[in-house]
């Protein structure tokens, strides 16, 4: 046999989606093969990288974080601007972390007023992610979306519970993206897209959320699960699952223990920023490797990382 | 390669003798084709047929082992690109790069840093297997360092990366008896890199300027009848590395051709220059695609927590999820007055949680009722994982007798089942939990 790169001609391609607006608005998707590097990739628009901002001030955050953003983490709207002035990141994701109802309970005209100040206040896409509280993020979306509109924002996201109202609002009245999130499962993520696709919203509007873990908390399920998306977008053609996919991965790693040990928890472990970010870039390379075409980071460190890893991979 | 009845046929001696049990030696083959019959059943075949059916039948990625006793580890073997096609087999193994440059104190650190970095996840061990040792042109100092890890006491794979065979000649005699890796045979020295090797069957590493050369070189060094093989995707830039590494696999797998079919050696080290994040976004890329032997710069729990984590998730066979036996467990030497915490049976759970446990000494019983397999919040979803069938499980198990203590813990993700546990045990008071098992010592010492 002669030497032969094994290259697959694939029938499917995955679509694009486009967030934001002007010059600095991005568009996910768009190759024919599982992830952008691999040989057959034609067209891949190169995975995206976000960082993540709150609606309130990061109590929670490691102590180096909250050091960068002292002077502006009182202001979601100047949090933003000094994100995108100094890191400047493919798109800033705006968390509701104030509007749960297990915590602060902020009512959602003041998230719309906030979300609005954030959207007006930057240039760089902007990605609004919810509560996880489904019922809340109904209510929540509804409003934001209203406050944002003609900012062409991506909602994260949609659930099998509230699809109806954020798909509506966010898809429909307003013409934002709509982020469809399912629970690690190809059936499921499928179903929805369908779902979001009865009530009118176009597949061109939708971004796939198809679930999170830290890596070595059940990580295997999702490189799965990307595997068995991709394959059946690209190998049967299957225009129900070709959507882009998107991955909170910095809402996931920095809650496991390997990032939120102290040092007296863990001598040996190590500094605790040094851990956060491993665990975060690790995360993040790793389901980009999948196929995943945006991930919303934390950290500023795995934001430099992340995107010399994608430019060094094409 | 899979091959047709017709390609068996060609190989018997057509003589329709039945001693196989079957009216011709055409209709022997096509059942041997589809699975059906063993090819030993017929006792005619030419040792030469048999050799080129073997060989037709092989695999299409070879097993490699490395290393020696407690330190030899498989690589390779594997059957599919994608992990839930079947299952990946052998996991990766990751390298610590040494130098003959570096000074003894910077060897020393790096020994020490693999002796520390050892420790135990879900029941396995996580560590650094393999020790490269790369010879950079003083052959003293490059003796002294194998001496100095031999010395250390650290149970390591030797991989002696040399391209100097009268150099290797030496270093072998150190360290021939664990079976390390010899890698560095390229086109202008791989017959010598062979006889090196053969008497032993040391794993041989193969390097060359691209894919195409690799191939050449491997054709010739199967020519030479070696097959104990690695194969190095060095490249000057991480995008031809990562390339080489995924056709490698692709060839091998999906081609079927054997000439990839072996495990592959990636410097991460030297590809990320220095960038640690990068190595390890590097490393965490190569674990799911397709490395079989990843070479670091150093180890720190930094790069272990995320990357030995993640290799074994993606290491994980899909079709047997981890599980634990659902049982009341005494940890910490539990007694009649100790409390009672609930978790699920998903392994990775239930190490995690009781990692926790045996960190705070506190002496507790751990009742793990059957919750399908799951984790807390997938079981829970998944209505596995409620207020009838944990209390159901604390009444069954004898908890009651075992412990005078009426303090039942909840996991924190699971507040909700509060109140359903209560009613449906009284006498019980139900506490919620911290949400992550990290905070349980802290919590447990508190309830004292
Ligand atoms: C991998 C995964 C799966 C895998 C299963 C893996 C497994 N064996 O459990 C698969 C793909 C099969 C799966 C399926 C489903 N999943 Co699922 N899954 C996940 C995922 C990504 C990771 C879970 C994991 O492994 N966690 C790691 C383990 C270690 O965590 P843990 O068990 O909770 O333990 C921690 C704590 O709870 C605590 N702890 C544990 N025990 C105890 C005990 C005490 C006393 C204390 C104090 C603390 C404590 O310590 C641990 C470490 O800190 C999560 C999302 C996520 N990132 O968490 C979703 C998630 C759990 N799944 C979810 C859902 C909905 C499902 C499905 C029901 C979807 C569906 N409709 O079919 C199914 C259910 C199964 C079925 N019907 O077949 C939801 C649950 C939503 C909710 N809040 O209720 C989640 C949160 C995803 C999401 N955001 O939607 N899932
Ligand atoms: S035993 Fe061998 S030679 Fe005889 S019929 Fe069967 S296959 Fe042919």
């Amino acid at each position: 046999m002669a030497f032969k790169m094994s290259v697959q001609g694939f029938k499917g391609k995955i679509g694009e989606v486009t967030i934001g607006t002007g010059y600095k608005a991005i568009t996910l998707g768009g190759q024919n093969a599982v992830a952008f590097f691999e040989a057959e990739g034609e067209g891949a628009n190169l995975p995206k990288v976000g960082l993540e901002i709150l609606d309130i001030y990061p109590e929670e955050w490691i102590p180096s974080l909250q050091e960068i953003y002292k002077d502006v983490a009182q202001d979601p709207a100047q949090w933003a601007k000094f994100v995108e002035e100094k890191f400047n990141p493919d798109f800033i994701c705006l968390r509701f972390m104030g509007a749960d109802p297990n915590g602060l309970n902020k009512p959602v005209e003041e998230c719309a007023q906030i979300a609005k100040a954030v959207a007006e206040a930057i240039s760089l896409p902007l990605v609004i992610a919810g509560t996880n509280n489904h019922e809340k993020d109904a209510k929540l979306f509804e409003k934001v979306a209203a406050a944002v509109d003609g900012h062409n924002c991506l909602f994260l996201a949609a659930t099998e519970d509230n699809y109806k109202a954020v798909g509506a609002a966010a898809g429909l009245a307003y013409q934002h993206k709509v982020g469809a999130e399912s629970s690690v499962d190809i059936n499921l993520a499928k179903q929805l897209n369908v779902l979001l696709g009865q009530l009118g919203v176009k597949n061109e509007d939708v971004v796939m959320n198809i679930g999170c873990a830290a890596a070595g908390y059940g990580f295997e399920y999702l490189v799965s699960t990307m595997d068995r998306i991709r394959l059946a977008a690209l190998g049967q053609n299957d225009k129900t699952l070709q959507m882009p996919v998107i991955t909170p991965v910095a809402f996931e790693t920095w809650g496991v223990k390997e990032s939120i040990a102290e040092l007296e928890d863990a001598p040996e472990w190590g500094a605790r920023e040094d851990r956060g970010i491993a665990m975060e870039v690790s995360t993040a390379a790793s389901i980009i490797t999948v196929g995943s075409d945006a991930v919303i980071l934390r950290h500023p460190k795995s934001l430099e990382t992340l995107r010399t890893f994608i430019g060094a991979l094409v | 390669m899979a091959l047709t009845g017709l390609d068996i046929f060609k190989l018997t001696p057509k003589t329709n003798c039945k001693d196989c049990g079957f009216p011709t030696c055409l209709a022997f083959s096509m059942k041997v084709a589809a699975g059906g019959a063993e090819i030993s059943k017929c006792p005619h075949m030419s040792a030469e047929a048999l050799d080129k059916l073997s060989e037709a039948t092989a695999p299409p990625m070879k097993t490699v082992k490395i290393g020696k006793g407690e330190t030899e580890y498989a690589l390779g073997g594997e059957t599919v690109l994608y992990r839930h096609e079947k299952t990946f087999v052998n996991r990766n193994r990751f390298a610590v790069s040494f130098k003959d440059s570096m000074t003894a104190e910077e060897i020393a650190a790096k020994l020490d840093n693999m002796k520390m970095v050892d420790y135990v996840r879900i029941g396995e061990a996580m560590k650094v297997e393999i020790a490269a040792l790369q010879y950079t042109g003083n052959k003293d100092a490059y003796i002294a360092l194998i001496k100095q890890v031999k010395e250390s006491g650290l149970k390591v794979v030797y991989m002696l990366v040399c391209q100097d065979a009268a150099v290797l000649q030496d270093a072998l005699a150190l360290v021939k008896d664990e079976n390390p890796i010899v890698y560095g045979a390229t086109k202008d020295n791989y017959e010598a890199m062979v006889n090196l090797v053969k008497a032993d069957k040391l794993p041989l590493g193969l390097k060359a300027a691209n894919l195409e050369e690799l191939y050449n070189l491997v054709e010739k060094v199967q020519g030479l009848d070696y097959k104990e093989l690695l194969l190095g995707t060095e490249a000057d830039n991480i995008k031809d590395a990562v390339q080489s590494t995924l056709q490698i696999r692709k060839i091998a797998l999906k081609e079927q051709d054997r000439k990839f079919g072996y495990p592959s050696v990636v410097f991460a080290n030297e590809l990320a220059k220095g960038d640690k994040y990068l190595e390890i976004s590097l490393a965490s890329l190569l674990t799911i695609k397709y490395g079989s032997i990843i070479v670091l710069e150093d180890i720190d729990y930094a790069r272990a927590l995320p990357l030995f984590a993640l290799r074994q998730n993606v290491y994980t066979d899909p079709q047997r999820p981890m599980r634990v036996e659902p049982k009341l467990y005494p940890l910490n030497g539990a007694d009649e007055n100790s409390p009672v915490l609930v978790t699920v049976d998903f392994a990775l759970t239930y190490f995690i949680v009781a990692g926790e446990i045996e960190r705070s000494k506190v002496p507790v019983w751990l009742a793990i009722p059957d919750a399908g397999g799951y984790s807390v919040l997938t079981a829970w979803a998944a209505g596995k994982f409620g207020g009838s069938s944990i209390s159901s499980f604390i009444k069954e198990s004898g908890a009651e007798k075992m412990t005078n203590n009426r303090k039942l813990i909840i996991p924190g993700k699971v507040a909700v089942l509060k109140g359903d546990i209560e009613d449906n045990l009284p006498g019980w008071e139900i506490m919620i939990g911290p949400d992550e098992a990290m905070h349980l010592p802290q919590f447990l010492k508190k309830l004292k």
